[in-house]
């Protein structure tokens, strides 16, 4: 294939809601045209109006269209597009639908197929760990996967142990085991959620670091060999292994950490043959870090990157597809200030994190400098049931990482959504918890301090100073501004009362 | 026409009136003579900051209503407080002029803080209007003797003034232990519908917000309104609650089934809109006043605001810590005043009180304040300014710091009593709006002629640091030992130093206590304490407020006196 070959013109997007919508800017912005591949129900959403042109590809379950292979292949095919971008989540991470893409004469925007297998697969990736000699948890991976095995090679490790899918991700088919004597149960829940999520069973085993941080290395490879790693990320603050809260850089490392976990996260890439954006997760506890998993995708969090690097991760994707890259040289990535993200769920923050789903009535995302809005649905469109409930990220920028907080909070607090409830107020209560704001927050934050989300009576005076009063206080402001304008003119003595002086 | 300039309406007078350009400065600037940095105006200041101190600690009490456990289990109603109920409901950025805010101060064992709700002008939807909130964090809201006298305060400058009432409603009705001095009199509980009555058929709108309950004579707050909202869940309205009704009838009702938000909007249409929770209903009601089609006429134009040439916050020095001690009351009125210019009116005649005409933010008064005893020819001269100022549409401020009029054989002869009565009667008769602060002293008959709670000023204000009896502790005290010890003198005996004390000390601490602003405050003689640095911004929102009443007609001359 030569170079002019590898030109992109129109790219399809196997994927929906903010995540296409990122990707349909970075397109628009590079000066190629957009098809968004989209199930039924997403016909009327944000990205779906913001595409070129649209495929609808099958039904609203995902396994009938945003995982269906050929489905998407096809779809891009009748779109008339040249390369595939997967975003993340749904077959982002599929070897076989790289190959697909590429079978069908495409181009594939993401890492080659057989860097997905080799860094991707968990069992294969910690043999790749091993060879790029970066330390990991201590576990098993054996092939003997009868329950008597597993609990002998748990109690080998010690307890407690996490049991996980080989084959699985985002928290499903996870479990931590704490005595002998739970051991067995779980690990054959686990092989069963593993079945049943993943196709298979096969689990493994390692040690659980009960104080650990969550810190991932972005890394970045060029279609020439090249790979550089753009910092870190902490994404401690977790829910049952879903992240809430990200940011750029982590407030735990030492320079000398960060160099270490870097260049181990760049050995690594290098052994798979690694090319485009990934992420090596590494936990930390105690100065010391274990290599977790590879992500061979963009990552939800990536926008916290951007911001503290000035980079557009997306663009570099695009632009390495379509051979028209260099990665940035290791010694040009100088991180300046902070950066975070939190992800707003339609969920509902009193009631445990209950999915709420139904119109969006209204939204209001309050814009100023260093604040950025990552949004997938607009007022008059449906939050379904049918998909991850992520329905935004707010990310902000700042000099510094309390600022940065701050700014959150600020823009957090002007933010509103009408029509479903979110976690927005239990954003705000993490965000505003001192193990958080002094930067010692590991992955049992929210299990500790939040075990059940805000459900509680303390917190239902907050609802109310949440989305309504937010809400009322927008629709007061402007409605004020009319009857001010429409008595300024009659009312000369109403500068006296311009001011919220209060007697008391 | 010969009698034009008498018959004309209320708004070609304006015109008349108003001949001064806006703009024009109302007068030369007053200099100010006062030395901070003497040890005197030092003392003073510690002094009067001391009192703003306490008054602030007061206050602060007041302000939390019943208390953080009554505060925590209102709001897990999902309910906002009284105060966070107005914040809430005011256009933002505006200030809220509150009344009474010391009412019930020191009585009922502390019990009743602010009287058990919170009063005040505020602008909702660009319209300046009196809003009364019940707070129900204070013995479930109800009405105590004081929460009753508060309630028709409010609704009394709202009509006086026609400004819309919004009852933001949340009480379970009269205080049971005090029904005789609740229910039966006619400045009583039912004065409050009868009051809404009236000024529904005046053209001021009454519209309530159902918030909390509405049981038996409160209910009529709602159903007396022109306009309701209630909310959902909190709000409820009936007559006789389910214990009453059960024990009546023996019907088995929920208090939801017998007068909820859902019963009122759906079957029996007591309310009008249906809220989901206090937000919303205060989002609704702002949208009601928006839609009452008024408009605020201005009776006078409207100059550009000047801050005073000297700040307001200069005001706590002004005042002597010994009352005894005279000081220049334009020191005050130049630390009011816009650009601190005052035209004075006969200042060569009757010094000891200072007539003159002045702007508070853009608007016109005439300001009368005491500068020591009233003579005649002092009450002469108030008489003709009051009367000037009345005649030509011009809103009057009083400041007050009266401890009477001149006695003495002299005086009674020159008839002073009469020439008194010239002011009082001025005053009395005098229909421009009157404002009075008291910001010392409020003794006898001065406090007539000055305007005192009797004369009807729109709105009264005290300092802190004011004090207001028939006469002084130290008066009082001796003209009952004069009478005892003539009664004495005439059965031959007679009282030694040390028993003269003793008989004095009890009227000495009875006036003390008696004469003390928050006496009175707690018992609404005013409409509040206001720190002497905010008494340029309280005028000016009262002035403004009063605009919105038209003024009236005025059919006599100026009497030359």
């Amino acid at each position: 294939m030569n170079m002019k070959d590898r030109r992109i013109q129109k790219l399809a997007i196997a994927n929906r809601g903010e995540v296409a919508v990122r990707i349909i800017h970075a397109c628009r912005e590079l000066g190629i045209r957009t098809v968004l591949l989209h199930s039924e129900v997403d016909q009327a959403t944000r990205a779906w109006r913001l595409a070129d042109e649209r495929v609808c590809i099958g039904p609203a379950p995902s396994a009938e269209s945003y995982l269906n292979i050929e489905a998407c292949v096809r779809g891009a095919l009748a779109g008339g597009a040249d390369a595939v971008h997967p975003g993340f989540g749904f077959l982002s991470e599929n070897a076989a639908f790289a190959r697909a893409v590429i079978d069908a004469g495409l181009i594939w925007v993401g890492p080659p197929a057989d860097a997905i297998e080799a860094a991707g697969d968990k069992i294969s990736a910690k043999k790749l760990v091993a060879d790029a000699q970066a330390p990991t948890v201590p576990g098993y991976m054996g092939e003997d996967q009868r329950i008597e095995t597993l609990v002998e090679q748990a109690a080998r490790i010690g307890f407690p142990v996490i049991v996980k899918a080989a084959a699985g991700g985002g928290g499903r088919g996870m479990k931590v085991i704490r005595s002998r004597s739970e051991a067995p149960d779980l690990i054959a829940s686990a092989q069963r959620e593993g079945q049943a999520a993943f196709g298979s069973p096969v689990v493994f085993l390692e040690k659980y670091l009960d104080r650990a941080k969550h810190i991932e290395v972005q890394v970045f490879g060029d279609f020439t060999g090249e790979v550089s790693y753009l910092m870190e990320r902490e994404c401690s603050v977790q829910r049952r292994h879903q992240k809430i809260i990200e940011e750029a850089l982590s407030p735990s490392l030492t320079p000398e950490l960060r160099r270490a976990m870097g260049e181990a996260a760049v050995r690594l890439a290098e052994k798979a043959k690694y090319e485009s954006a990934g992420t090596v997760e590494f936990l930390l506890q105690d100065d010391k870090f274990y290599f977790l998993e590879m992500n061979t995708r963009l990552q939800v969090e990536h926008p916290v990157t951007e911001m503290v690097l000035g980079v557009d991760l997306v663009k570099a994707q695009i632009l390495n597809a379509a051979r028209a890259f260099q990665v940035w040289p290791q010694e040009s990535l100088q991180a300046r200030g902070h950066s975070i993200e939190c992800r707003i769920y339609a969920e509902d923050a009193y009631a445990g994190g209950l999915p709420s789903t139904g119109l969006l009535v209204g939204t209001h995302w309050p814009e100023g400098p260093g604040r950025r809005f990552e949004v997938g649905v607009e007022a008059g469109d449906e939050v379904t049931p049918f998909y991850d409930p992520m329905i935004a990220k707010v990310i902000v920028w700042d000099e510094s990482r309390l600022r940065a907080i701050r700014k959150m909070q600020s823009v957090l607090a002007d933010s509103v959504v009408m029509g479903v409830e979110t976690n927005i107020p239990f954003l705000r209560e993490m965000l505003a918890h001192p193990e958080f704001t002094e930067g010692r927050m590991t992955t049992q934050f929210v299990g500790q301090h939040f075990p059940e989300g805000l459900a509680g009576a303390d917190y239902l005076a907050r609802r109310h100073n949440d989305l309504t009063r937010a809400f009322a206080n927008a629709a007061k402001a402007q409605a004020s501004r009319v009857a001010g304008e429409a008595m300024g003119g009659s009312d000369p003595t109403r500068s006296v009362w311009s001011t919220p002086w209060r007697l008391m | 026409m010969l009698d034009t300039g008498l018959s004309t309406s209320s708004s070609s007078r304006i015109q008349l009136e108003t001949g001064a350009h806006a703009g024009v400065p109302s007068g030369p600037p007053l200099e100010s003579q006062l030395n901070l940095k003497s040890n005197e105006t030092m003392q003073n200041r510690e002094w009067m900051r001391s009192l703003i101190r306490d008054l602030r600690q007061k206050r602060d009490v007041v302000r939390v209503g019943g208390g953080s456990e009554a505060i925590a289990r209102h709001k897990s109603r999902g309910k906002l407080t009284a105060r966070e109920r107005i914040e809430a409901l005011l256009d933002p950025g505006t200030a809220f002029l509150e009344i009474g805010a010391l009412a019930a101060w020191e009585m009922y064992d502390g019990q009743a803080p602010g009287a058990g709700m919170v009063a005040g002008i505020g602008v909702v939807s660009g319209q300046d209007c009196m809003i009364l909130a019940n707070d129900a964090t204070v013995k479930g809201g109800t009405y105590f003797p004081m929460s009753v006298k508060k309630h028709l305060r409010a609704q009394e400058i709202a009509s006086e003034n026609r400004l819309p009432c919004i009852y933001m409603v949340d009480s379970g009705g009269a205080f049971l232990p005090l029904q005789a001095e609740v229910f039966p009199d006619r400045d009583h509980f039912g004065r409050i519908f009868f009051n809404q009555a009236r000024m529904s058929a005046a053209g001021i709108p009454q519209i309530a917000v159902v918030m909390g309950s509405c049981t038996a004579g409160g209910a009529y707050v709602p159903a007396m309104s022109d306009e309701t909202v209630i909310v959902k869940g909190n709000g409820t309205i009936f007559l006789g609650g389910p214990p009453l009704v059960k024990a009546a009838t023996g019907e088995v009702v929920t208090a939801q089934e017998l007068g909820g938000a859902d019963v009122h909007c759906r079957v029996s249409g007591v309310t009008d809109h249906f809220a989901e929770n206090d937000e919303d209903a205060i989002a609704i009601t702002r949208d009601i006043v928006a839609n009452l089609n008024r408009s605020k006429l201005l009776p006078f134009k409207v100059a550009p605001t000047e801050e005073p040439a000297y700040p307001a916050e200069e005001l706590d020095a002004v005042i002597p810590a010994d009352s005894r001690k005279p000081f220049d009351v334009r020191e005050v009125i130049a630390r009011v005043v816009d650009g601190s210019r005052f035209h004075e009116f006969k200042p060569l005649y009757g010094d000891s009180i200072v007539c003159g005409f002045a702007r508070i933010w853009g608007m016109p008064v005439g300001i009368v304040a005491n500068n020591g005893v009233l003579f005649s020819e002092s009450a002469l001269k108030a008489a003709h300014f009051v009367e000037l100022c009345d005649q030509r549409g011009v809103p009057l401020v009083f400041l007050q710091n009266i401890t009477g009029f001149m006695v003495g054989k002299k005086y009674e002869n020159e008839g002073i009593a009469k020439h008194g009565a010239k002011m009082v009667m001025a005053v009395s008769n005098a229909s421009v709006p009157k404002f009075t602060v008291i910001i010392g002293g409020s003794y006898g008959a001065g406090n007539y002629g000055m305007c005192g709670r009797a004369y009807q000023p729109r709105f009264l204000f005290m300092w802190p640091n004011a004090r207001i009896s028939v006469m002084g502790g130290e008066q009082a005290a001796n003209v009952l030992l004069t009478v005892k010890m003539d009664q004495l003198a005439e059965k031959g005996q007679s009282l030694s130093a040390a028993e003269q004390d003793e008989f004095k000390r009890p009227t000495l601490k009875k006036y003390e206590e008696e004469s003390s602003a928050y006496y009175s405050s707690a018992r609404l003689w005013d409409d509040g304490i206001i720190e002497p640095q905010d008494t340029r911004r309280v005028l000016g929102l009262a002035l403004s407020a009063t605009c919105n009443a038209p003024y009236e007609d005025r059919r006599k001359g100026v009497m030359r006196m």
